[in-house]
């Protein structure tokens, strides 16, 4: 950035001190070279984020159901309505067991793999890739995949498979809610797709750290291991490390495409996308209540983001 | 697409039973079936109009190719199939609530198409041939008196079981829920297990739901809009069923659901919670007479009643088409006085009872074997649902179900909750 303002900058002075004829004429075609490039990206984001949002909050103070041009005012009552319904604060819950189990989990796994990564003297490409690839995967996919092949209930799904192996029963997975077995569904199809992505940024980082750092422990007596990792490697990963529990907890926030995938609108696996989703958008069509479902969602996560800001210091993470 | 069977989806008249898991995606497919916006804008001639038709994707064999050749034989308009996989529901509603719907369609009358002005009133389609229909089907395709749905075809769902498997443990009768619970028990040995009933029956019964609220003499809604089951006898029998959902005995996590014969095909199971549609289907591995069909049991054996679930699918003219009437012409000649079509659509393909009387009376096909009893079945015990019964009721039935089923929960608080909730969305109606 600095980069590109400092020659802007020199210009500008330079026409300044050159009397230049007309800089008015020069800094108009700036304008309409501005607006010629912001306006197509203005009109979008108006139209399709800005526009949906606010109507959405218009719609959730109208009974909306079958249409989104409501005559029916019914003031705070869609938000009443959802404040005190089970279904969604349900989903609330079962979004928090998502957030509890996924977003540690995410982060263990994908600062392992990094350090291991980063260790390996040979064909590192390879693993990096490798690690990283199942991040283009669709959701879609990965979850019809994880349902239908490795966590099949029946006695010929893989994971079956190796319990049968083992002498154990059949399990149906995605049904078992006691033990809760269609966590484990859930949160591996989301680790194995995401995982990789936080990896990168974790090597990345990791490449980052002055390998002086390290030879200065050395020589202060630091033997290579978990020492030095807790005292050197992970305090300076702190800025990565805080992104990616941000950037895990805001993706655990926007669940969707598994859960609807793999147990579509199941009472017990419900977070609140789905719930909002059956109730707006599914058969129900019910866009008031939907809307204000919506909104209070998006007060909780602005609300816990500032929350989760304050306690990990975002801002102090760039020092 | 040839062969689909295992992603798709069969759906209760009315009931959003769809609830359950499915193992198909979302419905993604494209949004550019409304040939209607780019119809011949007025003047033109009747045959430069063009319709839109959507189907949900049925799982037989040659039923898209079938479709299309309906409406390719159809000379005063131009129309267009659109074979809808996944969600149908939910993609449905949507592009009728957004304007991207189509002209004609299928579907399950429900009162938020009416009350949104989605839907037209097709009385005068049927004017002719009223006797033609059964009463009961009429009503059940009908909002405060007006027919807002055509009878398609009517599709009874029981449980089709193995004749092979049930006389080698000497199972002859299956009269109440207690009985079915033991002899699913019976059934499971080894790799076969004894019902198959959905993908996720163990916590939502599957397709079970309304059946077990059935066997108990029970409705979903009464005829003058009430609640239509006994709190403390459904309570019961969830929890009987509780006990079959514990027990071990349920095919559970397929690769399709109970609405495919795959399973019972395969003999992962002895008996299945199916459609009359999957008869050809399960005979043909199982030959006709490997087949059986009961209704889901009695609750009890005194005041409990046997239940088919009298599904099917209705025909509907989008009341936001430019082009009305010549979708409900369309949707007369095909769904009223095509009678060759409507027969190769019954009988050709899956199994459906046709709504048509006079069809039915002269469909052989449906005369004899397994298909016969189904038909026979259907018209002792089968309950139709009722079009007030919204998607909202059904998720807080189906809520309470899973609780109650799938987490222990308290029978009798749960679905006083659900009973609740189901007369608050009553008390709209008004």
């Amino acid at each position: 950035m600095a980069g590109t303002v400092a020659p802007a900058t020199t210009r500008a002075a330079a026409r300044t001190a050159d009397q230049a004829p007309a800089p008015g004429r020069r800094l108009k075609g700036g304008r309409g070279a501005f607006w010629l490039f912001v306006t197509p990206f203005l009109v979008g984001l108006l139209l399709f984020v800005y526009l949906p949002i606010v109507w959405s909050a218009v719609l959730s103070f109208f009974n909306a159901q079958g249409t989104v041009w409501p005559t029916e005012f019914v003031g705070l009552a869609n938000y009443a309505t959802m404040l005190t319904d089970p279904a969604f604060i349900n989903s609330l819950i079962t979004f928090t067991v998502f957030a509890v189990l996924i977003v540690p989990i995410t982060f263990a796994l994908s600062l392992a793999m990094a350090v291991i990564v980063n260790r390996v003297r040979v064909a590192k490409a390879f693993f990096r890739s490798a690690f990283f690839i199942p991040t283009a995967c669709s959701y879609v996919v990965a979850s019809l995949i994880w349902k239908m092949s490795i966590f099949n209930g029946v006695r010929y799904g893989l994971a079956n498979q190796v319990l049968r192996f083992f002498g154990f029963e059949p399990v149906a997975w995605l049904s078992t809610l006691d033990p809760p077995t269609y966590w484990i569904v859930i949160v591996t199809v989301r680790l194995w797709l995401q995982s990789g992505f936080y990896m990168i940024l974790f090597l990345a980082a990791l490449q980052n750290i002055n390998p002086e750092l390290y030879e200065a422990a050395y020589v202060d007596g630091a033997k290579p291991g978990w020492k030095i990792f807790r005292d050197i490697t992970f305090p300076l990963l702190r800025p990565t490390s805080v992104s990616v529990l941000l950037l895990s907890l805001i993706a655990a926030y926007q669940a969707f495409d598994e859960f609807y995938n793999l147990l579509r609108t199941a009472e017990y696996a419900r977070p609140p996308l789905v719930y909002l989703y059956n109730l707006a958008l599914g058969t129900q069509q019910n866009f008031g209540l939907g809307s204000a479902g919506a909104l209070i969602l998006a007060a909780i996560i602005a609300i816990i983001t500032v929350i989760q800001g304050r306690i990990f210091g975002f801002d102090r993470a760039e020092d | 697409m040839a062969n689909a069977s295992a992603f798709t989806r069969r759906r209760l008249l009315g009931g959003a039973l769809g609830a359950a898991a499915l193992g198909t995606l979302a419905a993604c497919g494209s949004n550019s079936g409304t040939g209607s916006q780019t119809g011949g804008g007025g003047g033109g001639s009747a045959s430069s109009v063009a319709l839109s038709q959507w189907y949900h994707q049925y799982g037989e064999a040659g039923t898209q190719e079938a479709a299309k050749k309906y409406a390719a034989a159809y000379t005063d308009a131009k129309v267009t199939i659109q074979w809808i996989p996944g969600d149908y529901d939910a993609k449905l509603t949507s592009g009728l609530s957004s304007g991207s719907g189509p002209d004609a369609f299928e579907g399950h009358l429900s009162r938020s198409l009416v009350a949104s002005g989605q839907i037209v009133a097709l009385d005068d389609l049927i004017a002719d041939v009223k006797d033609d229909y059964d009463p009961s089907d009429l009503v059940s395709s009908s909002i405060d008196g007006k027919l807002y749905a055509l009878p398609m075809i009517i599709d009874p769902q029981m449980i089709y079981f193995s004749k092979e498997a049930l006389s080698a443990k000497g199972i002859t009768a299956i009269a109440t829920v207690d009985d079915l619970i033991s002899a699913a028990a019976e059934l499971t040995s080894g790799d076969v297990k004894g019902l198959f009933a959905g993908n996720t029956a163990n916590v939502d019964l599957g397709g079970m739901q309304g059946p077990a609220i059935f066997s108990t003499g029970g409705t979903f809604l009464t005829e003058d809009k009430k609640v239509g089951f006994d709190v403390a006898k459904v309570s019961d029998v969830l929890v009987k069923l509780r006990t079959l959902a514990q027990s071990k005995s349920l095919l559970l996590g397929n690769d399709t659901d109970w609405w495919d014969p795959t399973a019972l095909n395969d003999g992962l199971c002895a008996m299945q919670w199916q459609g009359m549609w999957a008869v050809p289907g399960m005979a043909e591995v199982l030959g006709d007479d490997g087949i059986g069909a009961f209704p889901f049991p009695a609750a009890n054996a005194t005041d409990g009643k046997p239940a088919v679930v009298k599904g099917g699918w209705q025909a509907f003219v989008n009341a936001k088409s430019a082009h009305v009437d010549e979708a409900k012409a369309f949707t007369k000649w095909l769904w009223v006085d095509n009678l060759e079509d409507q027969e190769d659509w019954c009988l050709n393909y899956g199994f459906h009872i046709p709504p048509r009387k006079s069809l039915a009376a002269k469909a052989e096909k449906l005369q004899s074997g397994v298909a016969a009893e189904s038909v026979k079945l259907n018209t002792d015990h089968g309950i139709a649902n009722s079009p007030e019964w919204t998607p909202a009721m059904q998720t807080a039935l189906s809520d309470a179900v899973t609780r109650i089923i799938g987490k222990n929960a308290d029978p009798e608080k749960e679905l006083n909750a659900a009973v609740k909730k189901i007369n608050s969305e009553l008390a709209k109606i008004g």
